[in-house]
C-alpha cells in the first residue's frame, strides 16, 4: 500500500507547560490486557505516586505493577543501580513465579542517569532463563506522552516476536476483550480472516504467546498513538493497511473497507456483514444527535485520540470543532484521519495550558475535553467538561460501542441540564 | 533501590504543593519533565479543588535537555510571575530535574523578582511528602518574614497577657493544609473551640492564609501545632526566634482535648473550666451507654501517619474501651514520638510504609477492626475485617461534603460514629447471638447497616470443605491458593505468612509443611462445637483454642480442649 498524500490541513504549534500525564500511566491498561505480565517501573517515588494517583482508585491490592525506587546511594554509581535493580528482580520473581513477562520500565530519572534497562534486561533474561522474559522500555515523560507509553511497550514486543512466513492480519492497539471478540467476528463474517490467513490482536491477552510476525504480515492500527510499533513493524517486512480508526460507524466501517481492499475480500461481502451492527450503531446515535448536534467542543492534548474522536463527533454527531489540541501529531498515522476534518478544526500540536485556557474562555464552548487535573477546575468555571482518561479505559471502538461512546461525551452535558442547584 | 507497590507519601515536591495550594497568594515553579504535572489531579479531583494548584511546571522533554533547561527555567519563572502575580514565589525541583542541576532557587533569585522568592531544596531520593511540606512552610515563612521592611515588624510580644487585661491571648494555629485528614474542618473546630476558651485567633496557616497573614505571625503569644508532622520544625523555629511557646497536645479524641484545654490554661492563665464540661462531647456517654457494651476489648490494629495514630490509640483504649493490639506509622518523622506510645501499650510498632508488611502484621494479627488509611481499607477488605479510615492518604470519599472534623469535642463524636459504624451494631450482635440458626441471622448475613461491605466474607462451600475453613483464615489461604495457581495475586508476604497460620491447622494449602509448627488437629466433635459459637467470636475461639493446645503439646482439639481454652483465656 501507498502512504496516503499527507493532509495540509493547517496546524498551529505551541510551546509551554504541557498539562499531560507521561508514559508510565500506559500501565495502568496495560497490565489488565496481559494479565500474566509485571510491570517493573525503574525510577522515583514519583513515579510510583503518579502510578497510583492516575489508577484512581486502588481496586488492585495486589497489582501487576511497581516501582523500583532510586535512592540516593543508586545515583552514586551505575554499578551500584544496576546491582540494586537486579536485586529487586529476583526478590519480585522470587515472591511471583506467575510472572512469564516482566517489563522493565524506563523513567525521566533512570533516563538522566542513563542507567541502561536493554542490558539489564539482557542479562536478567539469561539468568532466568526460561522462567521469564524480561523486556524493557520507556515510559518518561521526557520521552513519552501518556498512551505513547503503550506504543513504546509494543514496540519493544515487535522487537522481541519470534519470525514466521505465514500469511496474517495483525490488529494493532489495546482494544478490551469484548471488543476484539466483536472485531474477530466481523473480520470472519466479511471473509477477511479467512483471506487474510488468519487474524492476530497484539498486544496479546498473555504477554508470553508474543505473536510471530514477518514479511507476509499485514498491520492495521486500531489506536493513533502507536507511531513507533508501526514503525517496528515496517521495519521487520511488515505491511501497513492505512485507514480510518474504527470509532462510530464511518471510522469502523472504513477500517474494514480498507482490511478488506487490501486482503482482496469483495466490498459486497463487508456490507453484508456490516449492514446490521452499522444499522443498529446509527440507531443508538440517533438518540444523541439532539444533545450533541450543534454543540461546540474544544479538545484538550492529551491522550491523543483527539483526532479520530473529534472526527466522529463532527461527522456523526454534528457537533463543532472549536480547537483540537494533540500532545503530538504524526501525519503518516493521522493521514487518513486528518483528510475527514474541516479545515477550520483548529488543531494545535503541542501545549501551553495557560494561553490554552485564555484562548478557551474567550472561545466559551459547550463542551470540554479534558484531563483530570483541569475538569474540576474549569467545571467551577461554569464549563461542561468531558474527563479525557475515561476514553482510554473504556470500550469505546467498533460498531457496538459508537452509541457508548456518544455518551460519554453526552452525559456531561445532559446532567448540566438536569441540575437545578 | 526499595520496591514500592503502593506509597503513603508522594515524593517532597508534593508536599511544596500541599503548602502552595493551602496558601490564597503563593505560586509554585517546579523545574520538572512532562508528566509531573499529574499532581494537579490530587487537588482537583481527590480534594474537588475548583481551582488548578498555584502551580506552574517547566514540562521539560528530552529534546530541552540537549539545549539550555536552566533558560527554559528562567522563562517560565518570568512568565509565571508576570501572569499570576503572587505575593511569594516558591522555586524548587522534582526528582529527574535534581538530576540536572539546574539550580532553580538561585537561578530565581537572581531575577529581580518583587516578592520574596522562596529557594526549595528537597532532596527527592532520600525524602517524602511530609518532610517537604514542613520544610516549604517552614522555609515560606522566614522568607515572607525575612522581606518584612525593618519598620514595619511584627514585634513579639513574647509575655503573657496581663491578667487584668482585656487582652485576649493571641494564638497562630499551624499546620492544618490541603490533602490533610480532615484538615478544613478541624481547623474551623479548633478556631472556635479557641474562641470559646476565650483565645483569640491571629490566623491559620498554611489553610487558606495569605503572606499577608504570615507577616503577623509573631504578633501572637504562642503557637498551636496541631499536625507535628507538618508544624513542628516551623514551631521550633518560632520558639527560638519569637519566643513563642508551642502547644504541643493535638486535640484528637475527648481525653487529648481536655488535655489541649489544660496546656492553653498552663500557659495563658486563663480559666478553661466551662470548656473542659466533658458533655461538650457525647462520646463519653455513648460510650458508657449499655449498646457499647460490645465494644469492650475489640482488638483493633491502627496504623497511619504519626499524628492520627497517636491520637487513635488513646482514644481507641481509654475512650472505646477497644484492646489496641498492632500500631504503626509510615512517618518515620514520628516514629520516636509513637515508639513512647506504644511502650505505654506494650506494644513493638511497626515503623515502616513497606504495604506487604503492613498487610502481613493485620493479617497475622486478625483485628477485629482496623483504623487506617485508604491502603489498610483496601487490605481489611480483602482480609474481610471492618475499618475505618483515620489519616491520609485518603480518596475522594474521605473527603467528605458534611462537617466532620476529628478534633475537639465534636470531632471525638465524629469519630465514636465512624469507628463503630463498621462493626456490628451491640444489639444486633446480641441478635445474632440469640438467632444465629435463623435463615435471616446467619453467619455471612452482613450487618444490616452496611450492605453487604466491610464484613467477614461468607463462608462459601469451598471453604466449608477446607477444615479449618471460616472467616479470616479461610480468606487469606484462600487467597494464598489463588496466587499460587490462578496466578492471579502473588504470594506475598502477607499471603505467605497468613497461609501458614492457617497451614498449622488446616493441614492444607501451599505452604502445609511447616516442619517447625506442631500440627494441632480438631476433631470432628471440636469442629461441630466449635461451629455453634458465634461467627464473630469464633475466629478468637479457634486461636485461642490453637494456641492452647500448642502450649499444652496436644496434637488433638476436642471439645474438653476448646472449653478449657475458654476458661483459660477467659475474656
Amino acid at each position: 500500500m501507498n502512504a496516503p498524500a499527507l493532509c495540509d490541513i493547517p496546524v498551529t504549534i505551541e510551546r509551554g507547560q504541557r498539562e499531560v500525564f507521561c508514559g508510565l500511566t500506559g500501565i495502568v491498561w496495560l497490565h489488565r490486557k496481559m494479565q500474566d505480565a509485571f510491570f517493573l517501573v525503574v525510577g522515583s517515588r514519583t513515579c510510583a505516586h503518579l502510578l497510583q494517583s492516575a489508577a484512581g482508585v486502588m481496586i488492585f491490592s495486589e497489582p501487576r505493577f511497581a516501582t523500583a525506587i532510586m535512592q540516593e546511594k543508586d545515583l552514586a554509581g551505575l554499578a551500584n543501580a544496576n546491582e540494586e535493580l537486579d536485586r529487586i528482580v529476583h526478590r519480585l520473581l522470587d515472591r511471583r513465579p506467575d510472572i512469564k513477562t516482566l517489563f522493565l520500565v524506563g523513567s525521566c530519572p533512570s533516563e538522566v542517569i542513563k542507567l541502561d534497562l536493554g542490558k539489564a534486561a539482557e542479562r536478567l533474561s539469561l539468568t532466568h532463563q526460561g522462567r521469564v522474559r524480561v523486556l524493557n522500555y520507556t515510559g518518561s515523560g521526557i520521552e513519552t506522552t501518556f498512551t505513547e507509553g503503550e506504543d513504546t511497550c509494543l514496540e519493544a514486543m515487535v522487537q522481541a516476536a519470534p519470525e514466521t512466513e505465514a500469511a496474517q492480519l495483525l490488529v494493532v492497539g489495546t482494544l478490551p476483550d469484548v471488543v476484539e471478540d466483536q472485531f474477530q467476528r466481523l473480520l470472519d463474517d466479511a471473509g477477511i480472516s479467512e483471506a487474510a490467513g488468519q487474524v492476530v490482536f497484539f498486544p496479546p491477552r498473555r504477554a508470553e504467546t508474543l505473536p510471530a510476525i514477518g514479511p507476509n504480515t499485514r498491520f492495521m492500527l486500531v489506536q493513533p498513538f502507536l507511531n513507533a510499533t508501526r514503525r517496528a513493524l515496517l521495519g521487520k517486512g511488515c505491511q501497513h493497511i492505512p485507514a480510518l480508526f474504527p470509532f462510530g460507524v464511518n471510522g469502523t466501517t472504513a477500517w474494514l473497507n480498507a482490511a478488506a481492499e487490501a486482503c482482496g475480500v469483495d466490498s459486497k461481502r463487508v456490507d453484508a456483514a456490516c449492514a446490521a451492527p452499522a444499522a443498529r450503531a446509527s440507531k443508538a446515535l440517533a438518540h444523541y444527535r439532539d444533545t450533541l448536534g450543534g454543540k461546540r467542543i474544544w479538545f484538550m492534548p492529551d491522550s491523543q485520540l483527539e483526532i479520530p474522536l473529534a472526527r466522529f463527533l463532527e461527522q456523526e454527531c454534528g457537533a463543532r470543532l472549536l480547537e483540537i489540541g494533540v500532545p503530538y501529531l504524526d501525519r503518516q498515522t493521522l493521514g487518513a484521519e486528518l483528510a475527514c476534518l474541516p479545515d477550520n478544526s483548529g488543531i494545535v500540536e503541542g501545549q501551553d495550558v495557560d494561553r490554552q485556557l485564555d484562548r478557551l474562555r474567550e472561545a466559551n464552548p459547550d463542551l470540554v475535553v479534558c484531563g483530570l487535573g483541569l475538569a474540576n477546575p474549569l467545571e467551577a468555571e461554569g464549563y461542561c467538561s468531558k474527563w479525557s482518561i475515561e476514553l482510554v479505559f473504556s470500550p469505546i471502538h467498533g460498531f457496538e460501542q459508537a452509541g457508548d461512546l456518544a455518551e460519554l461525551f453526552a452525559r456531561p452535558l445532559r446532567r448540566k441540564s438536569r441540575l437545578t442547584v | 533501590m526499595e520496591l514500592a507497590l503502593w506509597t503513603y507519601e508522594g515524593p517532597p515536591h508534593v508536599g511544596a504543593m500541599r503548602i502552595a495550594t493551602s496558601m490564597r497568594d503563593v505560586h509554585y515553579v517546579i523545574h520538572a519533565p512532562q508528566g509531573d504535572t499529574y499532581a494537579d489531579l490530587l487537588f482537583t479531583m481527590i480534594e474537588r479543588h475548583k481551582r488548578r494548584p498555584p502551580v506552574t511546571y517547566t514540562t521539560f522533554q528530552a529534546r530541552d535537555l540537549g539545549g539550555d533547561t536552566a533558560d527554559l527555567l528562567k522563562r517560565t519563572i518570568a512568565e509565571a510571575y508576570e501572569r499570576y502575580k503572587p505575593n511569594a514565589l516558591m522555586v524548587g525541583e522534582s526528582c529527574t530535574a535534581e538530576l540536572i542541576q539546574d539550580q532553580p532557587g538561585s537561578l530565581a533569585r537572581g531575577m529581580n523578582i518583587p516578592v520574596p522568592v522562596v529557594p526549595l531544596e528537597l532532596p527527592s531520593y532520600s525524602k517524602k511528602e511530609n518532610w517537604g511540606a514542613s520544610e516549604s512552610l517552614y522555609y515560606l515563612v522566614r522568607h515572607v518574614l525575612a522581606a518584612v521592611p525593618e519598620g514595619d515588624r511584627v514585634e513579639p510580644r513574647n509575655q503573657a497577657p496581663d491578667e487584668t487585661s482585656s487582652r485576649r491571648p493571641l494564638a497562630n494555629v499551624l499546620g492544618p493544609t490541603s490533602l490533610g485528614f480532615r484538615c478544613r474542618d478541624d481547623a474551623v473546630e479548633i478556631c472556635k473551640l479557641l474562641e470559646d476558651l476565650g483565645v483569640e485567633v491571629n490566623l491559620v496557616a498554611p489553610l487558606d492564609a495569605t503572606t499577608a497573614d504570615l507577616k503577623r505571625i509573631p504578633a501572637a503569644d504562642f503557637n498551636i501545632c496541631l499536625y507535628p508532622e507538618i508544624a513542628r520544625t516551623l514551631c521550633k523555629w518560632l520558639e527560638k526566634t519569637c519566643g513563642q511557646p508551642t502547644i504541643n497536645t493535638v486535640p484528637i479524641g475527648v481525653g487529648a482535648t481536655l488535655a489541649f484545654i489544660a496546656e492553653i490554661e498552663a500557659l495563658t492563665g486563663i480559666d478553661g473550666s466551662v470548656m473542659k464540661n466533658a458533655g461538650l462531647s457525647r462520646l463519653p456517654w455513648y460510650s458508657r451507654s449499655v449498646d457499647s457494651t460490645y465494644l469492650t476489648g475489640k482488638r483493633v490494629c491502627i496504623f497511619g501517619d504519626g499524628t492520627h495514630v497517636i491520637a487513635a490509640a488513646r482514644i481507641a483504649r481509654d475512650e472505646l474501651g477497644f484492646e489496641v493490639v498492632g500500631l504503626g506509622t509510615f512517618s518515620r518523622e514520628m516514629a520516636r514520638d509513637l515508639k513512647a506510645v506504644a511502650a505505654e501499650f506494650g506494644i513493638e510498632p511497626l515503623i515502616t510504609d513497606d504495604y506487604l508488611d503492613i498487610e502481613a502484621a493485620i493479617a497475622e494479627l486478625q483485628p477485629e477492626l482496623v483504623l487506617g488509611t485508604q491502603m489498610e481499607r483496601h487490605m481489611a477488605k480483602r482480609l474481610g475485617i471492618p475499618c475505618a479510615v483515620i489519616s491520609s492518604p485518603v480518596h475522594v470519599q474521605d473527603f467528605p461534603a458534611r462537617y466532620s472534623p476529628q478534633m475537639g469535642f465534636e470531632g471525638a463524636n465524629v469519630i465514636f460514629d465512624t469507628w463503630v459504624h463498621p462493626l456490628t451494631m451491640g444489639l444486633e450482635e446480641h441478635l445474632l447471638h440469640m438467632f444465629r440458626d435463623d435463615f435471616e441471622f446467619n453467619d455471612s448475613a452482613a450487618p444490616s447497616h452496611l450492605h453487604g461491605e466491610g464484613v467477614a466474607p461468607p463462608v462459601s462451600d469451598t471453604h466449608a470443605s477446607i477444615p479449618a475453613g471460616e472467616n479470616a483464615i479461610a480468606f487469606t489461604a484462600e487467597a494464598a491458593a489463588n496466587s499460587a495457581s490462578a496466578g492471579a495475586a502473588s504470594a506475598g508476604a502477607a499471603t505467605a505468612r497468613a497461609a501458614t497460620v492457617g497451614a498449622a491447622t488446616v493441614g492444607a494449602g501451599p505452604d502445609a509443611h511447616d516442619p517447625v509448627e506442631v500440627l494441632t488437629r480438631w476433631n470432628g466433635d471440636a469442629e461441630a462445637e466449635l461451629k455453634k459459637i458465634p461467627f464473630f467470636v469464633r475466629g478468637k475461639a479457634r486461636r485461642n483454642t490453637e494456641a492452647y493446645a500448642r502450649e499444652l503439646g496436644q496434637s488433638e482439639i476436642t471439645i474438653d480442649t476448646l472449653y478449657e481454652a475458654k476458661a483459660h483465656y477467659g475474656r
